[in-house]
């Protein structure tokens, strides 16, 4: 699904990520942990294609198709897909014609038709519901004074809306308290399947309680030092972060 | 010649073809001196500091048009608001065309400026109204000058005028380049309601100036919603003065809708004559391709407890200019006065440019007066918000550029007309989203 190989990416000439390689098959879900400033955001920035970053060496494959060179929309349109670790608020931009706008450029980026309204209307219902959000919601600005909270569950109920091939869900779990970390561990379990894949940022092992890990990488200073299984965030958990900073040193 | 005195010497075969016996005309022989003195406006004049009329000047323009020309309504009915039903007062080349309008007198009147400067009946709003707010700046004084034609309405105490009056200027092309002077005059009674649609449009490319008056007041406690739609083809330009005088517990609103033309100035103005009443100005401004708008604005608080709100917002690309000079005077008299200006700009790109000048005089201690100006370009993050969502980038910026514009849409009150701007707006962004703009 996603192959990274040896990504270098620099940004306002500082180099960031420091040749980072992954490999995410279909059906799998990827944590990435890491201490404050090791570049985890980037990476998911790079992946996204935010032209803010420069990837000065390496590559990044979706399905095997070189992604590098495509802008964000079209990196979208194969079926990526980025939950803001700090969502943008739009005001004026509301959260159903917003969703409208981005599920249909990319249907027609597709070549196919816009989505017919009842059609749409039925699947907002049904995401919504799905993560609990209230359909006044739906006609409000597009994060404008959102809590830390209901950026995250909007964030991934634009997931649900778009159902991508991968997600990369950036420190999704800061600012849910434990029912709504529930709520949205649940929706991305039940969008989950064999054809799609999951890269969980985060700092704490508490999400990775719900959204189970198959590997789980520590991401130091721009470098995947360490990777294991999902006991490696337990142990993160019980130990920190020094001892790896010390093994990666030696 | 140039146009200045070739306008001075018309006024004679001018005179030969209104009645000179009438007041009225006494009005307008004083202004045709005064604007033989004051002349057009240039740009050493501090209001006129960033707006130049003088490539407009240079057209010979007819002045008085030879040819009668009709238009039949499929023609133009796509700057309508058709969709609703309304009373509609429409000229053709300055002449009033009856086979496209629906004027009324029964329990108002929506008619003609030539049949109130001459009908016996109107005598008294003539003397009352005519002429008393309109400033005598050389443009105003040179409508005043020849005013003949353009939309009269007179809605009387009480009355809430349930459908909205349009009035269109078409201008044909018959003329080579033609010049029109439209003078309107408003006056809405105690506790009537009244809305207005004004559009000024041309049909070909040859030339036209439109440098028009409006004089509106309200009465006490009445409601005026006017709503000005410009988006003119490139060879239109137009000056609109507007004045409006406001009478105790009144509201008056007025949205421009700048979105075309080549020179469009803006000079509207709000006088308080009494307690507890607000003024409205909200506009949108999109323009490009060279194009010029300046909003100049007043809002004169002359007395205590009233409000004004004014929001402009305006978007700029590629060699456009905007003008926004917003000004407040807050007279002694005024305690309580609750004054806001908001002037939102979003340059596209550095070929465009804005000249934003907020001028605030205050002269009472106890107001409550703000503004606040902005000059930015779209937000990089948020754009990368939204095509990380698969929004191409020009559908991006045009979500973004209708979203920073949508608030001052909110408070249109006649959906049709939320539409139409919606939709030209789209237009002007070039873009079709996946919901109705
Ligand atoms: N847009 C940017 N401009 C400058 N420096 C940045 C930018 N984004 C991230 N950085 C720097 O890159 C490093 C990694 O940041 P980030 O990827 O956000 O880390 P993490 O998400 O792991 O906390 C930090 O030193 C941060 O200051
Ligand atoms: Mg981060």
């Amino acid at each position: 699904m996603l192959k990274i190989e040896n990504l270098h990416a620099n940004v306002e000439g500082k180099e960031i990520l420091k040749g980072i390689n992954l490999d995410v098959k279909p059906g799998e879900v990827h944590a990435i942990m890491g201490p404050n400033g090791s570049g985890k955001s980037t990476l998911a920035s790079v992946i996204a294609g935010n032209e803010d970053f420069e990837i000065t060496e390496g590559s990044v494959l979706l399905e095997g198709e070189e992604l590098n060179e495509l802008a964000p929309e079209e990196r979208a349109h194969k079926g990526v897909f980025l939950s803001f670790q700090y969502p943008v608020e739009i005001p004026g931009v509301t959260v159903t014609n917003f969703l409208k706008t981005a599920i249909n450029e990319t249907r027609k980026a597709k070549g196919l038709e816009e989505m017919p309204a009842n059609e749409m209307l039925k699947k907002i219902r049904e995401k919504s519901e799905l993560l609990e959000i209230d359909r006044k919601f739906l006609s409000r600005s597009l994060n404008e004074g959102f809590s830390g909270g209901e950026k995250k569950r909007n964030e991934i109920f634009q997931m649900a809306m778009l159902e991508p091939k991968l997600a990369i869900l950036d420190e999704t779990d800061s600012g849910l308290d434990i029912d709504a970390l529930k709520i949205v561990a649940n929706g991305v379990n039940r969008l989950k399947n064999d054809e799609n894949a999951v890269v969980v940022i985060t700092h704490y092992q508490r999400l990775l309680d719900y959204i189970v890990p198959d590997f789980v990488h520590v991401l130091l200073n721009g470098k995947i030092v360490k990777s294991g299984g999902k006991e490696l965030a337990l142990e993160l958990e019980e130990k920190g972060y020094d001892w790896i900073k010390q093994e990666a040193t030696v | 010649m140039e146009l200045k005195d070739k306008l001075v010497s018309s006024f004679m075969a001018f005179e030969d073809t209104v009645d000179v016996n009438l007041p009225v005309h006494e009005v307008r022989s004083k202004a045709i001196k005064d604007f033989e003195n004051l002349g057009f406006p240039s740009k050493k004049l501090e209001s006129w500091k960033y707006t130049s009329l003088s490539k407009l000047l240079k057209s010979d323009y007819s002045v008085f048009p030879k040819n009668e020309s009709s238009l039949e309504f499929k023609e133009v009915k796509k700057y309508f608001i058709h969709e609703i039903d309304s009373y509609k007062i429409v000229f053709i080349d300055g002449i009033y065309s009856s086979h496209l309008s629906e004027t009324s007198h029964e329990g108002l009147d929506v008619c003609l400026m030539s049949a109130a400067l001459s009908k016996p009946k109107y005598k008294i709003i003539i003397d009352n109204y005519f002429n008393k707010i309109a400033k005598t700046d050389g443009l105003t004084a040179l409508n005043t000058a020849f005013s003949r034609e353009g939309a009269f309405i007179n809605i009387p105490r009480g009355k809430v005028v349930e459908k909205p009056i349009q009035i269109l200027h078409f201008s044909t092309g018959n003329e080579s380049s033609l010049l029109l002077q439209p003078r309107n005059l408003i006056v809405v009674g105690e506790n009537a309601h009244v809305q207005i649609i004004e559009r000024h449009q041309s049909l070909t490319d040859n030339p036209v100036l439109t440098n028009s008056v409006t004089e509106i007041f309200a009465n006490k406690r009445a409601i005026v919603d006017y709503y000005k739609i410009q988006n003119d083809r490139q060879s239109a330009s137009l000056i609109d003065n507007t004045f409006i005088s406001q009478q105790q517990n009144s509201h008056a609103l007025v949205h421009t809708f700048s979105l075309g033309g080549n020179v469009t100035r803006n000079n509207l103005q709000f006088f308080h004559k009494g307690e507890y009443l607000d003024s409205t100005l909200k506009g949108v401004t999109i323009i490009g391709d060279k194009q010029h708008v300046d909003h100049s604005t007043l809002v004169h608080h002359a007395t205590p407890n009233c409000e004004s709100h004014q929001d402009y917002k305006g978007i700029y690309a590629d060699r456009s200019t905007g003008v926004f000079n917003g000004q407040i005077i807050v007279e002694k008299e005024a305690q309580k006065t609750n004054g806001f200006q908001q002037n939102n700009n979003i340059l596209i790109d550095d070929t465009a440019t804005i000249n934003a000048k907020p001028q605030l005089e205050i002269f009472a201690d106890d107001v409550k007066c703000s503004h606040g100006c902005t000059i930015g370009q779209l937000d990089d993050e948020a754009m990368f918000y939204l095509k990380s969502r698969g929004i191409p980038e020009k559908e991006a910026r045009a979500l973004l550029m209708y979203a920073f514009a949508n608030n001052v849409l909110e408070s249109v009150k006649i959906p049709e007309v939320k539409q139409r701007i919606n939709k030209l707006i789209a237009m002007k962004l070039g873009v079709n989203l996946g919901f109705d703009l």
